[in-house]
């Protein structure tokens, strides 16, 4: 079977179809292909091959930018895979998470009134502890148990925690400026 | 028929021939121009064997144009034609602008960037750029002994598209071919890296003269992969300088002082700042114009204590830079110091306090990004050698999105978007029958469209009318390896396809660089002529080289009508080439590429296919 590295990142690094990966194949296989495409390469070439290297130069890092964290793969493997995520549709969410996550809301909405950088530091700390512990249900889901729907599932909460990250970053740069 | 034509004498097919190549670190105090020589990265020296130019151009009233050391020597006496600083004015409108009312300049707000009123008439910040950097060429090309191929130009990491186009613009009007532009910080690391044979996480401080970056890096087995980067672009030494010169103001009791007074008094304030390095106090003598003096004595402790907010202003950036690379400063192994600025003994502690180890200054602060940029140019010109395997892959310093609804901004490209990169958004009618749509493109991080930069505003015609709704208009941002970008716009949904390409508004358009070159050849007549003759002749050169180079390794890729056609096209750029008319020179140089295209996409292909080892490879869309 020949692959067409267009329809498939993971096929374009050398890396088996799967949501758990090794973070140093990815990388040494990204720098691999860099080093072929990157336009500082081809530089002291005429137009064309300059053109032709952004595109791909483009292209590997859109690839190594989708494979190499968590949630843009696990939304990447779900597309392959033709399993709508329902990312912006799908927003039915259990009573118990979203009870949590207005918790969490609350406690930043909390620290960033009162000003409390360190607060909302010790938050994102255990924010991150807390997606990291949902990327173990994301491997069992995926690789284990082929649970798609799970693992759609899965991603949607985890899109609230990036959401609620990225709120934090603000905050936290909103305090320091 | 045509590939031995090509092996003809007269050209040369040598594998390795040396181009000419420098780096150039155009700097907001000084500027510097290095080159790779015997393999070796070194700053090139003026005839006094001194390697700093003063980043200072006089316009006198006679027509001529003085840059460097004499220039900055008469800023006295002459402050409203002597432009020191103009860095800062790079790709800003007045508006941007710090300090306007005590610098001596007679200020032009212009549409996109401010302008100079001279006793030669109005400049733009990049006219007097290109001739800090005309100095530069001329002291490469003497050193030498040759025309410059290319050159590699950093900027600040931090600078936005307005300033990196600005810069980009001043080297095309300074006659310039610019290999590429690179960031200060990450030509600091090459040079840092490559010399130290560096492994792991890296920070790079880099406070310049009027601006700050803090750049991550990761360097891994010859690959320098910036993770993240921050930054102010109005914030250096100067401000410093400025922070004093306010002081003596205040102390001596000056009434709003004479350009000449106050030019008198920040160089005052500035000796003083440097006299503070390794001193613990710093005595202030001026003679004012009126006569008379001005005797201040002022201690390391007080310019630190008024200076303190000017070093904390460079943590945010530290921290900012340091979680969008998801890291903290105990994965950091080193911080290479970068720029004059980070001599003073406050910055130095208050580094070594933020990462919890010393700062790295074994690299001469003022010297180590012309020498980065030097590594990279000799690299880029083609000159890289087997040992020479190591890759930048850099980021894109601020997020670049659309306006949408009520005045807010939907981000395209995020920050820290390793380049070069590629993004699409779908866009649809709100009207029926709605046939034009408007695009208001802005960078930066913040969610109001008035609190980010504007770089350009266009319109898209020509959509078929359609219910309200059903046209898919998508928007692609491309940013090159330069961190410039170009936006286009297409109707997806019918068969109608109308596409702009923009440059940004804060630049100057095509039509004001030609005229600025026109004066240029008016003034200088012939020399001008010639030079672009020449310019066009070594572009010439070097594409007959990489195409006899590319037949004599993948000719067999075409076919003989091909291979003819581009046998053909190379015949008339060598006659071309012969003559005198650089027009010509140059249609034939395009007529060439065009028949190389094809040509180019199965190389590429055919490359790939080898890194890929089997896989299929089709051409890609964007």
């Amino acid at each position: 079977m020949r692959i067409d590295p267009q329809q498939d990142y993971f096929a374009l690094f050398g890396l088996p179809r799967r949501f758990e990966l090794d973070g140093a194949a990815l990388e040494s296989a990204f720098h691999n292909l860099q080093a072929e495409v990157h336009p500082d390469r081809h530089a002291h070439l005429p137009e064309a091959e300059q053109r032709r290297a952004m595109q791909w130069a483009t292209w590997v890092n859109e690839a190594f930018r989708t494979l190499r964290k968590p949630l843009p793969r696990a939304i990447y493997l779900l597309e392959l895979a033709g399993v709508d995520a329902g990312l912006e549709t799908n927003t039915a969410m259990s009573p118990a998470f979203l009870m949590e996550q207005m918790e969490w809301r609350e406690a930043v909405e909390e620290a960033r009134a009162a000003g409390e950088a360190d607060e909302l530091e010790h938050l994102r700390q255990r924010l991150v502890h807390h997606g990291r512990e949902m990327l173990a249900g994301l491997t069992e889901a995926f690789d284990r148990r082929g649970d798609l729907d799970a693992a759609a599932e899965s991603v949607r909460r985890m899109m609230f925690i990036e959401k609620l990250q990225e709120e934090i970053d603000d905050a936290l740069e909103a305090l320091e400026s | 028929m045509a590939l031995l034509q090509i092996a003809e004498p007269g050209m040369s097919t040598e594998p390795h021939r040396h181009r000419l190549a420098a780096g150039i670190d155009l700097g907001t105090t000084n500027s510097l121009v290095a080159s790779v020589r015997n393999g070796i990265a070194v700053c090139l020296a003026d005839e006094e064997g001194r390697t700093m130019l003063p980043s200072v151009v006089r316009y006198l009233a006679d027509g001529g144009i003085v840059v460097g050391r004499t220039a900055r020597a008469e800023q006295v006496s002459d402050p409203r034609n002597t432009i020191v600083s103009v860095k800062r004015f790079m790709g800003r409108g007045l508006k941007d602008v710090t300090h306007v009312e005590s610098s001596p300049y007679d200020f032009v707000d212009a549409p996109g960037m401010v302008r100079l009123r001279t006793v030669q008439g109005i400049k733009s910040p990049v006219e007097v750029s290109a001739e800090v950097l005309k100095v530069l060429r001329d002291r490469a090309e003497a050193a030498l002994g040759g025309e410059l191929a290319g050159v590699v130009i950093t900027v600040p990491a931090y600078f936005d598209d307005a300033q990196r186009q600005a810069t980009k613009d001043a080297a095309k009007l300074a006659g310039l071919n610019v290999l590429r532009l690179l960031n200060e910080p990450t030509a600091a690391a090459v040079a840092y890296g490559l010399d130290n044979a560096s492994e792991g996480i890296y920070a790079v401080y880099d406070l310049g003269g009027g601006t700050f970056d803090l750049s991550i890096l990761k360097l891994s087995r010859g690959v320098f992969e910036v993770l993240s980067t921050n930054g102010d672009a109005a914030l250096g030494g100067d401000d410093f300088d400025h922070r004093l010169f306010c002081w003596i103001l205040d102390q001596a009791d000056i009434e709003p002082p004479s350009s000449e007074d106050a030019r008198r008094l920040q160089m005052k304030a500035r000796e003083a700042k440097e006299l503070l390095t390794v001193s613990e106090e710093a005595p202030i003598h001026v003679r004012l114009g009126s006569g008379e003096e001005v005797n201040l004595t002022i201690t390391r402790a007080q310019f630190e204590e008024m200076t303190a907010h000017l070093v904390r202003k460079t943590l945010a950036p530290m921290r900012k830079a340091l979680r969008d690379a998801d890291l903290t400063p105990e994965d950091v192994k080193g911080v290479v110091m970068v720029g004059g600025a980070t001599r003073m003994p406050r910055i130095q502690r208050s580094v070594a306090e933020f990462f919890g180890q010393e700062p790295l200054t074994n690299l001469d602060p003022d010297k180590v990004v012309a020498l980065g940029a030097a590594i990279q140019a000799n690299a880029l010109a083609g000159n890289r050698k087997d040992e020479d395997d190591w890759l930048l892959l850099d980021v894109i310093p601020l997020s670049l999105g659309l306006e949408t609804m009520g005045g807010l901004t939907e981000k395209i490209v995020p920050r820290n978007s390793t380049l070069p990169i590629a993004r699409a958004q779908e866009f649809t009618t709100f009207k029926d029958g709605q046939t034009a749509m408007a695009f208001h493109v802005v960078q930066g991080e913040r969610e109001l469209v008035a609190d980010c930069r504007s770089l350009a505003r266009f319109e898209l015609r020509g959509i078929p009318p359609m219910a309200a709704g059903a046209a898919r208009i998508r928007v692609t941002f491309q940013v090159d390896a330069d961190g410039l970008l170009s936006v286009s716009a297409r109707e997806m949904s019918s068969r109608v396809e109308a596409s702009v390409l923009v440059k940004p508004s804060y630049g100057l358009t095509d039509e004001e660089i030609a005229g600025m070159l026109r004066e240029g050849v008016d003034r200088a007549g012939d020399d001008m002529l010639l030079r672009a003759l020449r310019e066009q002749q070594v572009e010439a050169d070097r594409l007959l080289e990489a195409t006899a180079q590319a037949l004599a390794k993948d000719g067999d890729l075409l076919d003989d009508a091909e291979r003819a056609a581009v046998g053909q096209a190379v015949e008339s750029l060598r006659e071309a080439r012969n003559g005198t008319d650089h027009r010509l020179v140059k249609q034939r140089i395009d007529a060439l590429a065009r028949a190389t295209d094809e040509f180019a996409a199965r190389r590429m292909d055919r490359g790939v296919r080898s890194a890929l080892a089997g896989h299929k490879v089709d051409e890609i869309e964007l």
